[in-house]
């Protein structure tokens, strides 16, 4: 194979942006005054040389085909003078100099079924993970709830209806790759690993997984003639940390994996510091293909923020100024006595004072 | 009531019926109901169209997880020639009753800092991707790359030739520097503090080793945001995050500023921009705004509800924060302020950016454990260690308060 290569690798790293620039944007660059947002999913940008640029904005479902892919690329040379860019949340933009093309461009896209929204106090699209697609340690799909999530919230993506922006992501193991957000619905086991001591020495580093588990939970033995690992399942809080070491520890269970769903995380420094989300319902059921009961939960914190929030106030901020006493109350969740924090720094959660509200 | 709806324009082709190319898969079709744009319909469009085996058996092992609610891949390891990274390898544990889906192996490529594209190097991929693989691309996974899914081991080689050809290169993985993502930046944002993409464009050549043959204790990420929005999320997903940053006064338009009050009222302004200040410095002063700009924290509120008239200082550069991860394995920590204010200009300052970053990795890489972020070395050791092995001076902008355990030994 490797005798026939006649192309030396050039480690060439990012492709080279200069060429996927848009010309307004090539002109304007780094001179730009402020935005505007005249519609949900458009944005107006006006440079200090009088240019304006328009952004449409369109959901898609980051697991695309080459088929989509083109469609994508025909709406952009027809509409964007051939350019186009992606968000970290899934969305693709258009850009054009030209008013008269905002209304063709969201008009092509809904036509090739891609959703025009996720700018201002919306839902954008959710960060999300790749599943039982792809992935080599999910307990869930990521795209399937996904697609679920957004079905119940498309208004909410196309629309202003909510306090301030949502960010939403979902993570198929407890790793949570999806992130923090605002509503974060993220994979929790509630059994310990099971080992397959016939083959474990054979495929495991097994000082690397009993050093991987933040218990230390985990320690060497012999089974049947065997170097295995044995789990103290007292210790172990099923955090499936050594089953991404080694995969003859399965941690996933079809029955015993569930979706824990955790509040108030957010990126941005404005206003309050940028916070990690809090656990506010669990043991929700793996329940493909559409996930009902993790919906229900996500409509009924979104519902309440909705009615209560006031403008530009995340989900998060929303809750600090309410307390959490209200937020249970308000979205009919219950607290559990598994969210109060047990694990390192638990105490800087604890109500270490004489606060409280009636 | 959820509406049905194919996502795309053209009809596809019945899937659940005999003598089409697919099998059936009832639950994977659930998914092709509702408005939201459904992966599943492109997915067999794509399959129905091309007829690759290698689609139908995703499906078909798709279909099984979704019935058995498991997973069925594993990883293993498939390279490019030279590189140690780049290639994620996926075969099926359960090729013997899906063989078509046997090898699903995935291209990791870096894209364009900013993730712009123009149409004729999109499409371009897409061709190649066509050829070699299975047509199905990821856009974009959660660390930023183009995730080329599905291609045969065999094919690797070829496919990663071609498109290296037409300016892609492959991503991180396993225990190496990996690929960035950086906010649209100076390209349409009028909050970019530096240039996130020139800026991510040259770090990440110059780690572009790093990144293709594993040689740290564990990952390590950049991301570049351009202002404290941090619209890439850097501060909770890197281990080092770039975030653009000003030194002096929020600058003011007062002509803009008294059209806005105008326009918007003074309640608007009182509620939801004066009383959302986090550290209460803005005032009103005959009907005017004015800002206390020593005890202003850069939060970017006000600039970002009145744009027309705010916007970052003239003195321009970024901050850096050291040791943002997820859960994996003391739980999910932001990262902490260590470089207030770097300024960020000419290829010099570009330079002791790479300089000292190496710095860091450096240091991380000597005192760290076996898959230990940086986050957790620091934590562990202590941020005073690590301050004096970079050789940085400790500054009160790294904490949030000073300690108030008296259990230290004192260096006086």
């Amino acid at each position: 194979m490797s005798s026939e290569r006649t192309w030396k690798t050039i480690e060439s790293g990012p492709y080279d942006y200069h060429n996927a620039l848009h010309p307004v944007v090539k002109k304007n660059y780094g001179k730009w005054k402020y935005h505007e947002l005249p519609r949900p999913g458009v944005l107006k940008h006006i440079a200090e040389s009088g240019d304006v640029l328009f952004t449409v904005r369109a959901g898609t479902p980051r697991q695309d085909s080459v088929d989509l892919i083109r469609r994508i690329c025909d709406i952009a040379d027809t509409y964007a003078d051939g350019y186009l860019r992606f968000t970290v949340r899934n969305n693709v933009e258009f850009m054009t100099p030209d008013e008269e093309k905002v209304e063709l461009l969201i008009e092509a896209l809904e036509k090739i079924g891609l959703p025009v929204g996720g700018i201002g106090p919306c839902v954008s699209n959710i960060a999300h993970t790749q599943g039982w697609l792809h992935c080599d340690i999910p307990a869930t799909d990521a795209s399937g709830v996904v697609k679920s999530i957004m079905d119940n919230l498309f208004e909410e993506f196309k629309n202003w209806y909510l306090p301030s922006k949502v960010r939403i992501s979902t993570s198929c193991c407890a790793i949570n790759c999806g992130g923090q957000a605002d509503i974060a619905i993220v994979v929790k086991h509630t059994r310990p690993p099971r080992i397959n001591h016939e083959v474990i020495a054979n495929i495991c580093e097994l000082p690397k997984v009993v050093a991987r588990c933040p218990v230390a939970a985990i320690r060497p033995t012999v089974v049947n003639g065997k170097p295995s690992l044995l789990v103290d399942n007292k210790k172990c809080m099923y955090c499936g940390a050594c089953f991404g070491a080694c995969p003859v520890m399965e941690i996933n269970h079809p029955e015993h994996s569930k979706f824990g769903i955790w509040v108030g995380g957010k990126n941005s420094n404005a206003r309050s510091k940028p916070a990690l989300g809090c656990l506010v319902a669990q043991n929700l059921p793996n329940n493909p293909p559409r996930w009902p009961e993790v919906n229900e939960v996500v409509g009924r914190i979104l519902n309440a923020y909705k009615k209560e929030g006031q403008p530009w106030e995340r989900l998060g901020e929303w809750i600090d100024r309410v307390g959490w006493k209200h937020f249970f109350a308000a979205t009919d969740l219950v607290f559990e006595k598994d969210m109060i924090d047990s694990y390192r720094h638990a105490r800087t959660t604890f109500n270490q004072s004489a606060h409280v509200r009636f | 009531m959820v509406q049905i709806k194919k996502n795309i324009g053209v009809e596809t082709k019945s899937t659940s019926c005999g003598g089409t190319f697919l099998h059936p898969t009832p639950m994977l079709d659930e998914l092709e109901k509702g408005p939201w744009p459904s992966f599943i319909v492109g997915i067999k469009e794509l399959a129905e169209r091309t007829r690759k085996p290698m689609l139908r058996g995703v499906l078909d092992q798709l279909e099984y997880s979704y019935q058995t609610k498991t997973g069925y891949w594993e990883g293993g390891l498939v390279t490019a020639y030279g590189y140690g990274s780049g290639v994620i390898s996926r075969r099926s544990k359960i090729a013997d009753k899906f063989p078509e889906a046997h090898e699903f192996h995935t291209l990791r490529v870096q894209p364009a800092p900013g993730l712009h594209y123009n149409t004729t190097m999109l499409r371009d991929l897409c061709d190649t991707w066509e050829k070699h693989g299975s047509g199905l691309i990821a856009l974009h996974g959660q660390t930023g790359d183009i995730m080329l899914q599905g291609i045969e081991e065999a094919k690797v080689q070829e496919c990663f030739d071609e498109i290296n050809q037409a300016g892609w290169d492959l991503g991180g993985a396993g225990p190496a520097m990996r690929t960035s993502v950086s906010c649209v930046g100076p390209a349409r944002c009028e909050h970019a503090c530096y240039d996130t993409l020139q800026l991510h464009y040259k770090v990440m050549q110059h780690f572009a080793g790093d990144v293709h043959r594993p040689q740290y204790s564990y990952k390590f990420k950049f991301k570049f945001s351009g202002c404290p929005n941090d619209c890439t999320n850097a501060i909770f997903r890197s281990d080092l995050a770039v975030i653009g940053m000003w030194r002096d006064a929020i600058a003011m338009d007062t002509e803009a500023m008294q059209g806005w009050i105008q326009k918007n009222g003074v309640d608007f302004l009182v509620n939801t921009v004066i009383n959302r200040c986090p550290t209460r410095v803005i005032s009103l002063a005959e009907g005017m705004m004015v800002i206390d700009n020593a005890n202003c924290v850069r939060c970017m509120h006000c600039i970002n509800v009145i744009t027309e008239a705010l916007s970052p200082g003239r003195e321009r550069g970024l901050a850096i924060l050291l040791g943002g991860k997820n859960t994996l394995k003391v739980g999910a920590m932001g990262g902490t302020m260590i470089v207030p204010f770097f300024k960020m200009e000419t290829d010099e300052d570009i330079a002791a950016f790479i300089r000292l970053s190496e710095t860091m990795i450096e240091w991380w890489n000597d005192n760290s454990f076996d898959h230990e972020r940086i986050g957790e070395t620091i934590e562990r050791v202590g941020l005073k260690q690590f301050l004096d092995g970079v050789g940085l001076d400790a500054s009160i902008d790294m904490v949030s308060r000073p300690r108030s355990n008296p259990y230290y030994k004192s260096e006086s």
